[in-house]
């Protein structure tokens, strides 16, 4: 067994050894492979980072309300005696008075101007209350004021300032036939939510001509992820055509948006695996035939046809890794972090960053090696198999 | 000197088809080796001479008869078998080295230790013992392709040796030297074999070179005419 195994170490260095005089062919063959590497991790990159971002939105703590079949907020209309009937309905949780917590919110879009192209996008606006801010816990004022309400005022998302022109502090901004002024910029850790304009619930009502009408309305549950009370209350009452779901169900459906994006991105990376693969295969047959009066005479020695098979697929596993390796670093260093904005669920833009993460690296380079494993393993296989009498033949 | 029977042919055949056609190269081969022989064989191209060395080498096997090595019966062993017996049995020299390029002259010659039990301080013993022989001491270090050719045949030689095999196989070793060079490694070949005891079985088209064997056999179109030379 020890023999058998430092037979192979031998071959597997001196074939990596021998990698110069295949340099070019080596190198085109590992940076194929380091481009669907990081073509892949893109793709999964942005998802990843899409999908934090709106789930990062929700909790378990809050429903949230919209109109039977709506699937999103802009698609959704409630009238104030449904939110009046609904907001009556167990399971809620109540504030000192014996109220029940909820923000009955607007959700409208207007226009911005998209920094990276300089087009014009939707972007939402929410019009909101105290309570409405109250229930977001990770909401934080990071410059200027609260909106007054009564007045055309919106504080900013974090994310829509830095993609969106405009919206620096202080700034008017004309929505239709209305000017506004932003007066705050708010953080929400880097949730959907920061890519909002928030006003007062009221006067987008009167601006946006809604009557007295909402989209959604936010209740803080008495208990984290019950919504029993709220179903059985829509179930009892025929006027209530509802759905509800926890913050956390209601964005990770959102999230899924991006579900065609990862599986497209899965069919280009196989696809251009398949091309990575012929290039491993090409280059790992030439090492084989370029080698193969050396692999002949290590055999007429004695070295086992195993050392050869696996001389040869460690050679392929080695470029592929290194190919891997190249591409996590490349997607690492251009894709981790770069924020972008994106059509989401509510045909409104969503910025998120791209976030790489230790599984989606260790995709990319498990993705690498099954293409070193394939690449190489019909060469090994013919290394193996190679007649020792080919020591005999031709020059060196 | 030669001693005991090291080789033994009994009714060697050896043919393949070609398309249709099947071509026969030996029909009926009986031949023995002593130990401490010098064998050179000699023949016109197509002769079967090289057939006769793989077959002699175990890197290739007859379509009929029965191949002895000391005593057992080689030409049946599986492929794995073989690998081991010619690791524990032969030396090979090739007409034109086969010399691993990527590694310098003392690996090249440690390579048939690996596939022994012994330690990497064994090995290096070895190895300088073998590099010494052939008179490479000094450049031990140097990679194969910074060598003359004779220089490089001498690493050959050396790899060959360096496990103590019994028998030692060369194929034209000397058809890529000139007449200095080829000279000095058949004298090589000679001291190994009559100092050494090393049996030698050489593959040549030079009649100066097989003037070093102990006796030479002419193989025409798979048959032999034995020739005594003057040891």
């Amino acid at each position: 067994m020890t023999s058998i195994f430092s037979q192979i170490i031998t071959v597997v260095m001196m074939n990596i050894r021998s990698l110069p005089r295949r340099f070019w062919m080596s190198l085109a063959a590992t940076l194929a492979i380091a481009v669907v590497v990081a073509v892949l991790l893109s793709f999964l990159s942005m998802s990843n980072g899409f999908r934090k971002t709106l789930e990062g939105a929700g909790t378990e703590d809050t429903a949230i309300i919209t109109r039977s079949g709506s699937k999103s907020e802009l698609n959704s209309v409630l009238s104030n005696d449904v939110v009046n009937i609904i907001t009556t309905a167990p399971g809620i949780a109540k504030d000192a008075n014996d109220r029940p917590i909820y923000s009955a919110e607007l959700y409208v879009v207007v226009d911005g101007i998209k920094r990276t192209t300089n087009t014009k996008v939707n972007i939402p606006m929410r019009g909101i209350s105290q309570t409405g801010f109250d229930l977001r816990k990770n909401v934080k004022i990071t410059e200027g004021r609260m909106f007054e309400p009564g007045k055309n005022e919106i504080i900013a998302g974090a994310s829509i300032q830095r993609e969106f022109s405009g919206f620096e502090l202080g700034n008017r901004v004309k929505f239709g036939k209305t000017t506004w002024t932003v007066v705050g910029i708010f953080s929400t850790g880097g949730s959907a939510f920061e890519s909002e304009l928030w006003a007062d619930a009221r006067v987008l009502q009167s601006q946006f001509r809604r009557g007295n009408s909402f989209q959604t309305v936010r209740v803080l549950l008495s208990e984290p992820g019950n919504i029993d009370g709220l179903l059985k209350a829509v179930e009892d009452d025929p006027r209530l055509m509802l759905d509800i779901q926890t913050e956390a169900d209601f964005f990770k459906e959102q999230g899924e948006a991006l579900g065609g994006m990862v599986k497209l991105g899965w069919i280009l990376s196989i696809v251009m695996s398949l091309g990575a693969l012929a290039g491993a295969l090409n280059t790992m047959y030439i090492s084989v035939t370029e080698r193969e009066q050396e692999i002949a005479t290590l055999r007429a020695i004695g070295f086992s046809n195993i050392s050869a098979f696996f001389g040869t697929l460690v050679e392929s596993l080695v470029l592929s890794l290194l190919g891997g390796i190249i591409g996590t670093v490349a997607a690492y260093l251009f894709m981790d972090g770069l924020t972008t904005s994106t059509l989401g669920g509510n045909f409104t833009q969503v910025a998120f960053t791209f976030e790489m993460s230790s599984d989606l690296l260790m995709n990319g380079i498990i993705l690498a090696l099954i293409i070193g494993l394939v690449g190489g393993f019909f060469p090994a296989w013919r290394a193996a198999r190679l007649p020792v009498v080919l020591a005999f033949r031709g020059g060196a | 000197m030669t001693g005991g029977k090291l080789y033994d042919l009994r009714g060697v055949s050896k043919s393949f088809t070609k398309g249709k056609e099947k071509i026969t190269i030996f029909n009926d081969l009986n031949m023995s080796i002593s130990e401490g022989d010098f064998l050179a064989i000699m023949g016109p191209s197509g002769s079967g001479k090289t057939t006769l060395l793989n077959l002699l080498g175990g890197v290739d096997k007859p379509t009929g008869g029965e191949i002895w090595f000391d005593d057992s019966r080689v030409d049946n062993l599986s492929e794995s078998q073989l690998a081991k017996w010619r690791a524990n049995n032969i030396g090979f020299i090739f007409q034109f080295y086969n010399l691993m390029p990527m590694l310098n002259a003392e690996r090249n010659v440690e390579l048939p230790l690996l596939l022994t039990k012994l330690s990497a301080k064994e090995r290096k013993k070895n190895v300088a013992a073998a590099m010494e022989l052939v008179g490479l001491s000094d450049r031990a270090k140097h990679m194969t392709s910074e060598m003359s050719g004779g220089q490089q045949q001498r690493v050959a030689i050396a790899r060959a040796i360096v496990s103590d095999p019994k028998l030692i196989l060369c194929d034209e070793p000397t058809g890529d030297l000139d007449r200095k060079t080829a000279d000095e490694i058949l004298s090589m070949l000679q001291l190994l074999n009559r100092e050494f005891g090393k049996t030698i079985v050489m593959v040549t088209h030079d009649p100066s070179a097989a003037n070093y064997a102990k006796r030479v056999l002419h193989l025409d179109k798979g048959e032999f005419v034995e020739k005594d030379l003057v040891a």
